[in-house]
């Protein structure tokens, strides 16, 4: 299979990876904001539960630390949505799809079970960030370029769970 | 919205727009890189962190910025990034860059955002026994490269930067 064709209309990862660490450079000299994602989804887990159990979300240590607000990360995640979908619709590649392509080869086009898949490995991945303390994001760019060896370290074991993973889960090939 | 949070926006939907315009947030191009297929988001990532690097570092010297990283706590950094790099395996998407996934249409990406917000209330669960059992072992505190090796950080992104070029070059020429 050829993973490797060049996508119409796509940017090299050079200039466009390039350009992101100017943006993080202006992010940092304007607003004091390195990039991170997953303490967002602590507080989206606490703004829910406040529905299904407020006083529960009061008791959790952990939600009294990350108090289930809306904050520069949360509308930075956001912003990550939005400015993919106007890249997207503007550039005609918008594509309405359950099932990516390399998944529906091997496992074909059920989108319950990619759904499934999708779902534990959410949960998995995102404990796994708060454990770890931080994400590709934070402890990825942001601490690499800040040269912490916490980032570095993070960053070359989530290769190393994702590498050992997809042997797993493409054991043998696509077919 | 405060001011902080029109900054965070705007940044985000930077950030999203390059994320897209290079084809980096779908599933296929995050496990093609897993399996040693196809190389972009490596070239994504590494190219951000070059230049992130040089850049928050001149600025520092000047006092222009504030580091802010964190503490080196190897049961949590390797037992939580081996895990999360599992679930990242099984989901092919992360939790910064899957709203980007969605805003081009791979709607698989929300079960991957449930997934994770389950996972995040779960973790604030067990909060309270992790930090009994594991959280805090083998605390480094706050460490860096040049710190631990005892040398000039200019001299740690210098090498840095020089061995993700060869890496690219490398990347190129095997067609990756």
């Amino acid at each position: 299979m050829e993973v490797n064709r060049k996508e119409e209309g796509a940017w090299s990862p050079y200039v466009a990876g390039g350009l992101s660490g100017l943006v993080i450079i202006v992010s940092v000299l304007s607003a004091g904001k390195f990039f991170g994602a997953s303490t967002t989804f602590v507080r989206s887990a606490g703004m829910l539960g406040k529905y299904f159990g407020p006083e529960r979300v009061e008791q959790l240590e952990y939600f009294i630390r990350y108090l289930p607000r809306f904050d520069w990360q949360f509308l930075f995640v956001v912003g990550i949505f939005l400015g993919s979908l106007l890249s997207a619709l503007t550039s005609d590649s918008f594509k309405w799809q359950g099932v990516p392509d390399m998944w529906a080869e091997r496992f074909g086009t059920n989108p319950a079970l990619r759904g499934i898949v999708a779902f534990i490995g959410g949960i998995v991945a995102m404990f796994g960030a708060r454990l770890a303390g931080g994400c590709p994001s934070g402890h990825g760019l942001s601490g690499i370029i800040q040269l912490a060896a916490s980032g570095l370290i993070a960053m070359v074991f989530f290769f190393v769970g994702g590498i050992i993973m997809t042997r797993l889960v493409y054991h043998g090939g696509n077919r | 919205m405060n001011a902080e949070m029109i900054y965070g926006l705007i940044t985000g939907m930077f950030f999203g727009f390059l994320l897209q315009k290079a084809r980096v947030v779908r599933y296929d191009k995050q496990i093609a890189a897993l399996r040693f297929q196809d190389m972009t988001i490596i070239k994504f990532m590494m190219s951000a962190i070059i230049v992130g690097m040089v850049g928050i570092h001149f600025f520092e010297m000047f006092g222009l910025v504030r580091l802010l990283y964190k503490p080196v706590v190897l049961s949590e950094n390797i037992g939580g990034g081996i895990l999360f790099g599992l679930g990242w395996g099984l989901l092919g998407y992360c939790p910064g860059t899957q709203g980007g996934a969605l805003g081009e249409g791979r709607w698989d990406s929300l079960w991957g955002i449930l997934g994770m917000i389950v996972g995040a209330g779960l973790y604030a669960e067990t909060y309270p026994i992790l930090v009994e059992n594991v959280l805090g072992w083998e605390n480094l505190g706050y460490l860096t490269l040049p710190q631990l090796i005892g040398v000039n950080r200019w001299l740690v992104i210098i090498v840095f930067v020089t061995g993700i070029v060869a890496m690219f070059r490398w990347f190129e020429k095997k067609g990756l």
